[in-house]
């Protein structure tokens, strides 16, 4: 990943950049299959094999051992988080990967949240 | 569409924002309360419109990137606390919808010396009803103004919390948080009496 080497600058000029990429990796689609957000959930549901993968897909699916969000394989990976949704949802559709559903699973409102929150704040002091 | 159906539940990330102008101190707040490393990631943005999720258009000059630096608080086996902090260098993460929705709430950071860098990120918070608090940095140990006097130069209401703290220290760092957390416990209060 991130290895931009002399083949591939060929494909640059000023006006494509550092855009050419994460299009590359995406496959020229634009959008996830899957909906996440930066903090959905991910992990490898150990069905799939990386070795069976693409290098891009291999090492998405090897960040995803233990439960991580999709902001941290996105750091990761070096990938602007828009790329690395499109790479999840591939692993999610074949069953490589699993996510918890999106959505306000605990807004700003959940006092129980909110208070295992505080309390775990207040042990850190 | 294949979600999490398995018996083990995956854990809950959480998320607040850490938010100010640039240079203020965001990203030390971050690595002061963050169990790992900051991490830092990116998005583009299209400058077009607000929608996010899509690369259409990265081939046209209508986008931007934003980087942002985020770190994390293992709370519990079910419940993970992520801090982001927002960009500083420019505004286009106002546009980053997806950054802020959901948010528990944000802590907006402010130099005294240069209040108006936070008018920004206090004018979001207010619109799209995000819960914050103020906490002004001490960059060099001598405040410069009071609380009131923050509150007061900010316009704030007067339910929102102006604390003090260090951003370069971890408890103080983490006092900010909890802070933050008790206000959005007394507002989730203040809503159902």
């Amino acid at each position: 990943m991130g290895m931009a080497g002399p083949r591939d600058e060929r494909w640059l000029d000023a006006d494509a950049g550092r855009l050419v990429r994460p299009y590359t990796v995406s496959n020229g689609r634009t959008r996830p299959t899957t909906k996440l957000d930066l903090v959905s959930m991910v992990m490898s549901t150990g069905r799939v094999h990386q070795a069976r993968l693409e290098p891009d897909h291999a090492q998405t699916l090897g960040l995803c051992a233990g439960p991580t969000t999709v902001a941290e394989v996105a750091a990761h990976l070096k990938l602007p988080v828009v790329v690395t949704k499109v790479l999840l949802s591939d692993l999610i559709d074949w069953g490589a990967v699993t996510t918890t559903s999106p959505g306000p699973v605990a807004g700003p409102s959940d006092r129980i949240v909110l208070e295992a929150v505080l309390n775990g704040l207040q042990r850190r002091l | 569409m294949a979600y999490n159906d398995d018996s083990e539940p995956l854990p809950t990330a959480l998320k607040v924002l850490i938010a100010g102008g640039f240079g203020v101190g965001k990203t030390t707040f971050v690595g002061s309360v963050s169990e790992i490393e900051p991490l830092s990631t990116e998005e583009i943005l299209t400058t077009a419109s607000a929608a996010t999720d899509s690369l259409a258009g990265v081939e046209s000059k209508s986008t931007t990137t934003v980087a942002m630096d985020f770190g994390r608080i293992t709370i519990d086996d079910q419940l993970i606390l992520y801090m982001f902090g927002t960009p500083g260098q420019d505004r286009f993460w106002f546009m980053w919808d997806e950054l802020s929705d959901g948010a528990l709430g944000a802590v907006v950071l402010a130099d005294t010396r240069r209040l108006q860098d936070c008018f920004a990120a206090v004018d979001f918070f207010e619109s799209r009803g995000i819960n914050f608090l103020v906490a002004v940095n001490d960059f060099d140990g001598a405040f410069h103004y009071e609380p009131d006097e923050v509150r007061a130069a900010l316009d704030l209401k007067p339910h929102i919390p102006v604390v003090l703290c260090d951003a370069r220290q971890p408890h103080s760092a983490t006092s900010t948080l909890i802070s933050l957390i008790q206000h959005l416990l007394s507002a989730t209060t203040s809503l159902s009496t």
